[in-house]
């Protein structure tokens, strides 16, 4: 008891020496000397007494004790601390003294000491000039909830003037005072409301502590129905940010399908192979990464744009080699193309491996895509909010090409009709290819957006290829807004299983509901009816 | 219960399918009785072809009765279900099977057990040779009885594939467009081959050909937009104005 | 029984058993009867490596059976060769007894790491032989029966088809991955010690599973044959060229299809049972999609719709793979890529098609 009193009066000295005078060294040094000891308890005091001083070397002190940085000199009991130099500064003059002292003993820390040395550490940065330093004390004060800050708490409260660090003190206080017995009982509702304002984990955990045995009737309930809120606040966070998780998920398999809706659900081509023009994508990125560090190291954050057209020709070209090489052979003979495109994804593989190895390799994240926004507790990253508006922009962009441009529309009259198409001089061959090369195009774009966020190894298309096809089958096959709902909704789906049943788990029930699905229905969730579908 | 439905082989009543909200059947009722030849005609897309996949189970219909032998629901069952109960169907573009034989295309066609253990044991037995053998004769594909079914003439595959109907030994038959890509002479042979297999069978043909449906000499009933136009003889439909205006032209 | 497995036998098939039963006497004769130094030996070390690829033989059969003649590409059949693997090494560990790192009689070594304090029920029985007998048939049957009877009744063909295979056995891959599956998870099942009370690495054991393997699939093709030659395999042959043809001559296409793709799942659940011991390990890695697609290149390089160009494709496959990954290991995926690219555009019927297309040796119930 003995102890927090002294404690509570040391801070008080130190508030009222706030806005201080410099204190004469020989008033450090007796202040100083106390520490000079090997009695706990002396030191104890000594802590408390420094913490109210004032001393300009105080802090620096105390950071030294807790780091065991402190020493005295046992013939004068003066006190020196090691600075980061690892030269011995003397306390009192908080300088280099003429010459560095010699026999120093070190000033030894128990538990109790340390607590003591929390609290006065804790104090002092209440005090702080700095806001970030006071907000970071007042959290400090949060998570210990040492009753004996309450004066001091109650002190800064009144002079605080920015809005947000007073906010982070009156928590602080709200912490304090909730379990604590002695505290009225107005006192205690009114903490469970601001603990309830809060609303977090911590606040959380706090209330539910209040029970019974430790608190009124009235406390509980006023704890237990702020719980509540908080409770009904973090669940709406959590689905909100399932959800999020879910979109960007949903946005990236849209990414990894839309080639193939194109290759897959409008031409019929079961392309294998997909998977690896995402992945060549992923490395053109790469490689323009590399070329700009040593070239135009300024020009990194746009490495990304740099890389998009340049991964649209690179997988539209292969693909078009494809195509002419191997494709074009097995039209309407869909089992033969998948083994033969297989054999192209095993070979663009392998060809990587020996060019790159096959090891991961670094794709950097220009700046922007770095930092997360913290919109009151819930949180988007800035990646994943451009992977999202970049396959909406891959989305309708190819949407637009298909509706909008000649090449479009001579598309779809290939795919709907193709020997009337053909009798109209639409030359089929030519159309079947940039087709195919538009649709390996968006696969590279797709590419680099993924080494984003994915190892950029040569394995990196085989991790998407089964998702991308059970994406088109379960959107509706040949339609390209089919695809969009089916990415989004498995993404959403896959996230919020994952925290029922786990990760692995939540994926192995997906598929099992896909196949299951496609069972059902075979056309996928946007079947088109009639004879077009007999053939 | 009416005597349309339990003298009928097929009772259609007021069945409609759509597909995207195209009506392909609006409406259609008609009705076949046993043992009767019956010619089908309309111009595309008047509905013949889905009249056949909704009769044969291939395509269900948004609504309406369809009724097998004066009791048999058929809009419950699947093809294999309705093709067992005794209807046979040949389709617009000959389909047999390409890499067996013909003998080996009758014999998959005969009537008798149809369930996969059935088939793995048991091979075939005289009977079935002697059903075969008179079944090519029909057909007058004896020479030809182990030639790969996919080496025949367009021509050859539609008789094959009548042969095959005959082999199952259906109580009615659907044949669409048989005599496309025939000769006149084949054409004539199927004509009176369709009329002499009427009577024990219930024959349903759609035809294009007016010329072959003349030689059928039998009723029949002209389709427009999934529903029956006119239904009669040949000379009282191919005098029907409306039918004119929408099908033969004049 | 003996008249439907001979059915309509003819001199290539009559050819490929009478090989088969060769190398089942010769190939342990020359390895345990000829001494180590004679040009004749043949090392313990090839006997199992043949073995595997005999093994692998069964599985490109089982896989024809569905594929060749039924026009089901399965690219999850991987899935059936893995569980039945895993009936069988579960026998084997359950045999390892009290000779475990960990010495518990009862629990394989895996579980005692893990901390179970006792055996799942999904272990129970596994240390009778027979019961992993049954279950190296039942286990792949069962799934196959109950995945194609939702999958041909729905009518889910073609790429569609092959597409849900392969994320079954995707799935499954996922789930063994497991640990808290019960099957050892990444690490799945090794360190066998003996079957049937010989042990695993004598080569004599190794030369007797060397021509069980070879009787096995001696007698798999037996059925398969039998199968594909009787009015059976006539209909199946008529649903793999023209399916809805066949469903309205009134045949029963789903149970058609059910009743081949469960006893190809059974045959490859053998297929792996026999690989298991001769490899010494099972692992979650069976089930990846890409071991189904590279059985499928066997079936094609031999010759789809060829029962016996499977089993060749899977042997000749599979000897180049040992070959070039010793000596050209990075070479090795380029070739089988381009041996993907090559059999598809170049030999659609595979080595044997071509053979007998060329020489014109064909059977009249053989496919094309």
């Amino acid at each position: 008891m003995l102890r927090r009193l002294t404690l509570i009066l040391g801070l008080l000295i130190g508030l009222a020496s706030l806005e201080s005078q410099p204190v004469w060294a020989d008033d450090a040094n007796i202040v100083l000397k106390r520490l000079a000891t090997d009695n706990y308890g002396d030191i104890e005091t000594g802590i408390t007494a420094l913490a109210a001083s004032g001393i300009a070397s105080s802090e620096a002190v105390l950071n030294a004790l807790a780091d065991s940085r402190l020493s005295y000199r046992p013939s004068d009991k003066a006190i020196f601390f090691k600075d980061a130099s690892g030269q011995w500064i003397d306390a009192a003059t908080n300088a280099l003294p003429s010459e560095q002292p010699t026999g120093l003993k070190p000033v030894k820390v128990n538990n109790r000491v340390r607590r003591a040395l929390d609290a006065a550490l804790g104090s002092m940065t209440l005090l702080s000039a700095d806001p970030q330093k006071r907000m970071a004390a007042a959290d400090a004060v949060f998570k210990s909830r040492d009753a004996t800050t309450l004066v001091a708490l109650d002190s800064v409260i009144a002079k605080e003037t920015d809005p947000v660090v007073r906010q982070h003190f009156e928590e602080a206080r709200a912490a304090v005072l909730i379990l604590k017995p002695d505290a009225s009982e107005t006192d205690r509702v009114g903490a469970a409301e601001k603990l309830g304002q809060r609303g977090d984990q911590d606040a959380l955990a706090l209330l539910n502590s209040v029970t019974e045995a430790n608190a009124s009737f009235v406390v509980v309930a006023a704890a237990s129905l702020a719980a509540k809120g908080i409770s009904r606040r973090l669940a709406l966070l959590s689905t909100a940010q399932n959800a999020w998780y879910g979109l960007s998920l949903g946005s990236v398999l849209l990414l990894a399908a839309i080639g193939l809706a194109i290759t897959f659900g409008v031409m019929g081509i079961i392309n294998m192979a997909h998977g690896e023009m995402v992945m060549l994508g992923a490395y053109t990125t790469f490689v323009v990464q590399e070329i700009i560090r040593s070239k135009a190291p300024s020009l990194f954050d746009w490495s990304l744009p740099i890389a998009i057209p340049l991964a649209f020709c690179v997988s539209a070209l292969v693909g078009l080699l494809i195509e002419r090489t191997v494709i074009r052979y097995l039209y309407g003979r869909p089992l033969e193309t998948l083994l033969a495109t297989w054999g192209v994804s095993l070979m663009l593989q392998q060809a990587v491996r020996s060019a790159f190895g096959a090891n991961n390799r670094e794709v950097g994240a220009p700046s922007y895509m770095a930092g997360v926004w913290n919109l009151n507790g819930f949180q988007i990253t800035y990646g994943r909010l451009w992977i999202i508006l970049f396959s909406l922009a891959v989305f309708l962009a190819l949407l637009g090409v298909m509706r909008g441009t000649s090449l479009g529309l001579r598309m779809r009259a290939v795919i709907q009709n193709r020997r009337m198409a053909a009798a109209m001089g639409i030359r089929t061959p030519v159309i079947d290819a940039l087709t195919f090369a538009l649709g390996s195009g968006v696969a590279g774009i797709a590419g680099v957006a993924l080494s984003q966020i994915d190892n950029v190894s040569p394995n990196l298309g085989q991790s998407y290829i089964i998702d991308s096809f059970l994406v088109v089958v379960f959107g509706g096959v040949g339609n390209l807004w089919g695809t969009l709902l089916g990415a989004l909704s498995l993404g959403l789906a896959n996230k919020f299983l994952e925290p029922i049943a786990g990760a692995v788990l939540g994926k192995i029930i997906l598929l099992a509901v896909i196949i299951l699905f496609i069972q059902r229905r075979p056309r996928g969730l946007f079947a088109l009816k009639g004879r077009a579908v007999e053939q | 219960m009416n005597s349309d439905l339990t003298d009928s082989i097929l009772y259609l009543d007021a069945v409609s399918v759509s597909f995207d909200g195209f009506k392909a059947l609006n409406d259609l009722s008609f009705v076949v009785g046993r043992g009767e030849l019956r010619a089908i005609i309309g111009p595309n897309g008047a509905g013949k072809t889905t009249m056949m996949d909704v009769v044969t189970g291939k395509t269900r219909p948004d609504k309406g009765t369809v009724v097998f032998d004066g009791s048999v629901d058929l809009t419950t069952r699947d093809e294999s279900a309705i093709a067992s109960l005794g209807i046979g169907r040949k389709f617009q573009k000959p389909t047999v099977f390409d890499h067996q034989t013909v003998e080996d295309n009758l014999l998959l066609a005969l009537e008798g057990p149809r369930t996969a253990f059935s088939s793995l044991f048991g091979w075939r037995n005289r009977i079935a040779v002697n059903q075969i053998l008179e079944a090519l004769s029909i057909i007058r594909l004896g020479d030809l009885k182990d030639r790969l079914a996919g080496s025949l003439s367009h021509g050859q595959k539609q008789w094959l594939e009548i042969g095959m109907l005959l082999a199952q030994n259906p109580k009615l038959l659907l044949v669409d467009e048989p005599v496309a890509g025939m000769t006149d002479a084949e054409t004539e042979e199927t004509a009176r081959l369709l009329a002499s297999i009427a009577g024990e069978h219930a024959v349903v043909v759609v035809e294009h050909d007016m010329s072959f449906v003349r030689a059928l000499n039998c009723k029949v009933t002209c389709l427009h937009e999934g529903s029956v136009l006119a239904e009669g003889t040949i000379d009282s439909v191919s005098a029907n104005d409306r039918v004119i205006d929408v099908y033969l032209g004049r | 029984m003996m008249a439907f497995l001979f059915h309509r036998f003819d001199k290539a098939s009559l050819v490929f058993i009478v090989a088969l039963a060769l190398i089942a006497v010769f190939v342990p004769v020359l390895n345990l009867a000829v001494p180590d130094g004679s040009t004749f030996h043949i090392p313990t070390y090839l006997v199992s490596l043949w073995g595997k690829y005999l093994s692998y033989a069964l599985l490109a059969l089982a896989l024809d059976l569905v594929w060749g003649y039924c026009g089901i590409l399965s690219l999850g059949h991987g899935a059936f060769f893995a569980l039945g693997g895993y009936a069988m090494g579960m026998y084997l560990m359950r045999q390892i007894g009290a000779r475990g790192v960990y010495a518990d009689p009862i629990l394989p070594d895996f579980m005692v790491f893990l901390n179970w304090k006792e055996l799942p029920i999904t272990w129970y029985f596994f240390d009778h032989f027979a019961y992993a007998l049954v279950m190296i048939i039942l286990v792949p049957a069962l799934l196959a029966l109950v995945f194609g009877w939702f999958a041909f009744r729905s009518r889910v063909t073609g790429v569609y088809l092959s597409i849900i295979t392969q994320s079954l056995t995707y799935a499954l891959l996922l789930a063994f991955f497991r640990n808290d599956m019960g099957f050892g998870g990444n690490n799945g099942l090794t360190d066998f010690k003996d079957i049937i009370g010989f042990s695993i690495q004598a080569p004599a054991t190794r030369a007797t599973l060397f021509s069980i393997t070879a009787v096995m699939l001696a007698f798999g093709f037996l059925v398969a044959r039998s199968m594909v030659a009787s009015r059976f395999g006539q209909v199946l042959a008529s649903i793999r060229d023209a399916e809805s043809r066949t469903r309205f001559l009134g045949y029963r296409v789903e149970n058609y299809k059910l009743l081949v793709f469960v006893v190809s799942a059974a045959m490859a659940g053998i297929a792996g049972a026999l690989y298991v011991p001769q490899v010494g390990i099972i692992n979650p890695s069976e089930f990846a999609p890409d071991n189904s697609i590279e059985a499928v290149i066997w079936v094609a390089v031999g010759g789809r719709g060829t029962l016996i160009g499977a089993a060749i494709g899977a042997v000749l496959v599979n000897f180049a793979k040992t070959w070039l990954t010793g000596t050209f290991p990075d070479f090795w995926l380029y070739g089988l890529g381009a041996l993907f690219i090559l059999v598809t555009l170049f030999l659609p019927k595979g080595i044997i098609g071509a053979l007998a297309a060329r020489f014109g040796a064909r059977g009249k119930g053989e496919a094309a």
